[in-house]
């Protein structure tokens, strides 16, 4: 027989690692309430949505005439991410197919560590490189009066966003079933004819998801964009305007505003309308993924 | 005569070396940049260089001197928070892995991880400063943000080690089972002993995130500057506010006017080679784990 205390203890043990289990659920559901219940008292009392969502005016500290639009702001994110996109898309998804696809053993190990290790350098380092290589490198080509803008910012944007394409990409194109290869290589199709009329089509989902993933980093990001795109709240008419996303405002600002303050509890606004967006693009791309599994 | 090549025949060849040279060129165009950055960071910040840069304090409003504080800081940070990170994550990923049933409540759970996941940092900003700071009376410390770093690496600890253990065969835990074992007893006899490289390979990958990071700790604990006495390592309290090395360099390359260039990019370097050295070690960790697996 074994010890009662021994059954004791594993029976606590194993409500200990069950109440882990749950913790992801009550994190979630903590970084909701907490961030909600510093925002909640000016978002009951005195908040206006139509402004908040429809003006370009950030005025948050005017003495006369307070204004708290974010439609700049919005602007800022989305214009920065949007370039980063159109430059990692294509080159994270053309990186995953050649990886897949176009290289064996060494090569295609060798790529992966590297692609890995360059996930890894620090937002505060792409940022780093944003205002001291990249900023006199626009300014020199474009005759740029500064070079801290959208172009700046979605060039690093895009760097940062496409090892999770990469790497999420590459998983959905292994998922599709070698017999597939097999068949149209049988037809004496060629490799690229495989890739463009089979494997695309069928990794669809997953590659939609590698995008998605790729989306939410880039909305999300915070020290690279505070850096490298300048700090005019402004809706930008050109790739060399100089703007402001949402998460860098709240990180240049919330330092400065004086704690319960109207501004601070405006920029924990700002914080709840950032998770709200990344929570439906995360789960977006799980239910792309989900999409394939279920196949 | 020999076959002569179709004209379709040549043109799917040349298509073919088209599309492999073009997805080449994405590929290593992904390669180039982290050559490049590494290069020149550690080019500008060559003069700079020196143990006694590692080991001095900033002297002349952080104009001149060393990264100490910040360093020791950084590692007060990592440690603290992979300290209470991994506990419960690996117990969350053992509930996963080998309690939960295949529902709808570990679905939740699974979507909850994802989310967390994609949470933008200055989000795990705001609710650090709403939980710990405010709500839990923590101040601004090393505690506060050492948690708001550990609920950051939580997802990505609880999804390494839950491959870890996955790659553990049914059959070794069937066995276990068969001759009497407990549940408890056979994760801890069986499945612990033989994933465990696989779950530290995953801990540590989390040592660089938490080392990178800058926007959760500015509101939680970093400061600007923080004057330490040289040379002790135990110069920190838990309840003090400290530096850190990703929060310096936002610093001294934003904040503060006239610093000599070679300081942020010696900072940077330091950064930089940390976090890769870090990831290069568990990457090689897990190349050899691979090559020795024995099932």
């Amino acid at each position: 027989m074994r010890p009662r205390w021994e059954t004791a203890l594993e029976w606590a043990i194993e409500w200990i690692i069950r109440l882990c289990g749950v913790s992801a659920i009550l994190f979630v559901l903590g970084i909701f309430f907490f961030v909600f219940r510093e925002g909640s008292g000016y978002l009951f009392h005195g908040f206006n949505p139509v402004q908040f969502f429809t003006s370009i005016e950030w005025y948050p500290t005017s003495q006369s005439n307070v204004r708290y639009g974010v439609l700049a702001l919005i602007a800022g994110t989305a214009s920065v991410t949007l370039l980063a996109m159109a430059i990692a898309v294509p080159f994270g998804l053309g990186a995953a197919i050649f990886i897949s696809e176009f290289c064996t053993g060494k090569w295609r190990e060798s790529i992966k560590v590297v692609i890995e290790l360059l996930a890894a350098i620090p937002s505060v380092v792409w940022g780093f490189i944003g205002l001291t290589v990249m900023n006199p490198l626009i300014i020199k080509i474009f005759n740029a009066p500064i070079g801290l803008n959208v172009l700046n910012g979605g060039i690093i944007l895009a760097l940062m966003s496409v090892p999770i394409i990469v790497s999420i990409g590459e998983d959905a194109l292994k998922a599709v079933p070698d017999s597939y290869r097999e068949a149209a290589l049988a037809l004496g199709a060629t490799r690229w004819q495989l890739v463009y009329r089979v494997l695309l089509p069928a990794a669809k989902n997953g590659l939609l998801a590698a995008v998605l993933l790729g989306v939410g980093r880039a909305v999300g990001e915070t020290m690279a964009v505070l850096m490298a795109t300048g700090h005019a709240i402004k809706i930008p008419t050109s790739p060399l305007d100089s703007v402001r996303t949402l998460t860098a405002t709240i990180a240049a600002e919330l330092g400065e505003a004086p704690v319960h303050s109207q501004h601070y509890q405006v920029l924990f606004i700002i914080g709840i309308l950032l998770f709200i967006i990344t929570f439906a693009v995360n789960l977006l791309a799980d239910l792309a993924v989900k999409g394939i599994k279920g196949k | 005569m020999t076959f002569g090549e179709t004209k379709l025949g040549r043109k799917k060849r040349r298509n073919e070396a088209i599309a492999k040279v073009v997805f080449l060129g994405m590929a290593l165009s992904m390669i180039l940049p982290l050559v490049l950055i590494v290069g020149y960071l550690f080019h500008q910040a060559w003069p700079i260089l020196s143990l006694d840069f590692l080991t001095a304090m900033p002297r002349r409003g952080m104009r001149d001197g060393g990264i100490w504080p910040a360093l020791l800081g950084t590692f007060y940070l990592v440690t603290i928070s992979l300290v209470i990170a991994t506990p419960i994550g690996v117990a969350a990923a053992i509930y996963l892995n080998e309690y939960s049933r295949d529902n709808w409540f570990t679905r939740l759970i699974h979507l909850a991880v994802v989310n967390l996941a994609g949470v933008p940092s200055i989000v795990h900003a705001l609710f650090g400063l709403g939980a710990f700071v405010m709500f839990a009376h923590l101040g601004r410390s090393i505690l506060a943000a050492s948690l708001t770093l550990a609920i950051m690496t939580l997802p990505v600890i609880i999804a390494s080690t839950k491959e870890a253990l996955a790659s553990v065969p049914m059959a070794f835990r069937e066995a276990c089972w068969s001759v009497g074992a407990t549940r408890w007893q056979t994760i801890r006899g069986i499945v612990l002993p033989n994933s465990i490289s696989g779950i530290l390979t995953g801990i540590i990958l989390q040592v660089s995130r938490a080392a990178g990071e800058t926007a959760p700790i500015m509101f939680t604990g970093a400061v600007f500057y923080k004057a330490i006495p040289e040379g002790r390592l135990f110069a920190y309290g838990l309840f003090d506010q400290c530096m850190a090395l990703s929060m310096h360099l936002f610093t001294i390359s934003t904040q503060v006017p006239e610093v000599p260039p070679a300081l942020p990019f010696g900072t940077a370097v330091v950064l930089v080679m940390t976090v890769l050295l870090v990831n290069a070690a568990s990457i090689a960790l897990r190349a050899w784990l691979r090559s020795r697996k024995k099932w």
